[in-house]
């Protein structure tokens, strides 16, 4: 084959690879992390933080506000900290509430966040004060098997 | 005692004789790459290479891509929809596809279609005693004939792997939205939603370019040192394919284990 139609089917493949590539990079996968620099950190203290994973969505109102950076265990209170980076768009209020939730009875388990009405917002490394555990299926099995059966109790 | 001693040599020879060939394979890398820039300054015999190892099997990467997609797709459905779960066919499909099928069946392959013909031309040169006639007219076998092959082979494997990866996400839409009838839009997005750039499409990328280094080193080395015998190239090709896809299988543990470990 002459040397002119080999460099254009070679072209022709670099473009359909590069192409390719781009499907993926555009219409399969997101970016995932925020760009460096429109980020900053909070952090926030569980007592369980059940399935939660690095890099599992932190969400306001249903709207993706960042993601889980790391999970450390505190050595001293034995309480699970987790680092959040935060798009820097977004501030929450002082008095801002974090909890974990699923998305559905089997999904993922996210962080979400309900702003209050402090006017001073949580700047780069504060901590969020109130924040609320993960339900762990076989503790709330068990709470409610308690209950039943102390009501039996009383009825007796 | 002598039968002793020759009992012993009869089971360790095998073992003694991989590693010589280890060592000499490692030997030919370097060879290779330090003849790199004379192959590198003459693009058009690497281009041709391209042609050859990555044009040449677009074809059979294309449509096995497709296919694979379609069943994984078909093979997910029927899973997933038992837990009420087929939205999720999407994630299903591209994660499998990006992180593992992609890199690998793409290097399977591109072993079998590109890699076991690299052998067999190199194998024919050495016994048509062509490798013999360049070192008597002063030019390097090596730099004309073996790093141009293994750098384009080495180039295409990525290309492939993503054009492989496409074709099957695009299979599994064929079959996920067109035929099963799941939502285009929850198709996409819970995809978009679960596949990470970095994390995921890009360690697939890592994975074919040690996939291409893998299979290029074992075609060429394969060639180079066939006994220059009908029979000889075709147990070299025979070898090629078989060394390469188990060092796929391996090379894809390996690197799963270190990139996916935590995830």
């Amino acid at each position: 084959m002459k040397r002119g139609m080999i460099d254009f089917w070679v072209g022709l493949f670099a473009l359909a690879g590069i192409a390719a590539l781009l499907f993926l990079a555009l219409k399969v996968s997101s970016q995932g992390n925020l760009p460096a620099g429109s980020s900053y950190q909070l952090i926030a203290n569980f007592e369980n933080i059940g399935g939660l994973k690095v890099r599992a969505p932190i969400k306001s109102a249903g709207v993706v506000v960042g993601r889980v950076s790391s999970i450390t265990l505190d050595p001293e209170r034995y309480v699970a900290k987790v680092t959040m980076d935060m798009d820097s768009r977004y501030h929450f209020s002082r008095d801002s509430s974090a909890e974990i939730l699923t998305s559905g009875l089997l999904g993922e388990q996210y962080i979400g966040i309900t702003s209050g009405a402090d006017e001073k917002v949580l700047s780069a490394g504060n901590t969020f004060k109130i924040t609320s555990s993960a339900i762990v299926l076989e503790q709330l099995i068990s709470r409610f098997l308690f209950s039943q059966a102390d009501q039996e109790k009383e009825a007796q | 005692m002598n039968f002793l001693v020759e009992s012993i040599s009869r089971f360790g020879r095998p073992l003694t004789n991989s590693l010589i060939k280890l060592g000499f394979a490692c030997r030919f890398l370097l060879a290779i790459l330090r003849h790199s820039a004379t192959a590198l300054l003459r693009p058009h015999l690497t281009l041709r290479e391209i042609w050859f190892a990555g044009v040449l099997s677009v074809l059979i990467i294309t449509v096995s891509g497709l296919f694979v997609g379609m069943v994984l797709a078909l093979q997910g459905y029927d899973t997933l929809q038992r837990f009420g779960a087929s939205s999720s066919l999407g994630i299903l499909v591209a994660l499998s596809l990006v992180r593992e099928l992609g890199p690998v069946v793409a290097g399977l392959l591109f072993a079998s279609r590109a890699g076991s013909a690299i052998t067999a031309e190199i194998g024919l040169m050495k016994t048509t005693e062509q490798l013999a006639a360049m070192e008597m007219m002063a030019v390097n076998p090596i730099a004309r004939v073996v790093a141009p092959r293994f750098w384009g082979g080495v180039i295409s494997m990525p290309l492939l792997a993503a054009i492989f990866s496409a074709m099957g996400i695009l299979g599994g839409y064929l079959i996920g939205v067109q035929l099963l009838g799941l939502d285009s839009g929850s198709f996409w997005s819970q995809m978009q939603g679960a596949v990470d750039f970095r994390l995921d499409v890009m360690n697939g990328v890592i994975k074919s370019v040690f996939f291409g280094v893998a299979v290029s080193l074992i075609a060429v080395f394969e060639g180079y040192d066939a006994p220059p015998t009908a029979e000889g190239i075709s147990s070299a090709t025979t070898r090629t394919v078989v060394t390469s896809a188990l060092t796929i299988l391996a090379l894809d543990f390996i690197l799963t284990a270190f990139m996916f470990r935590g995830v």
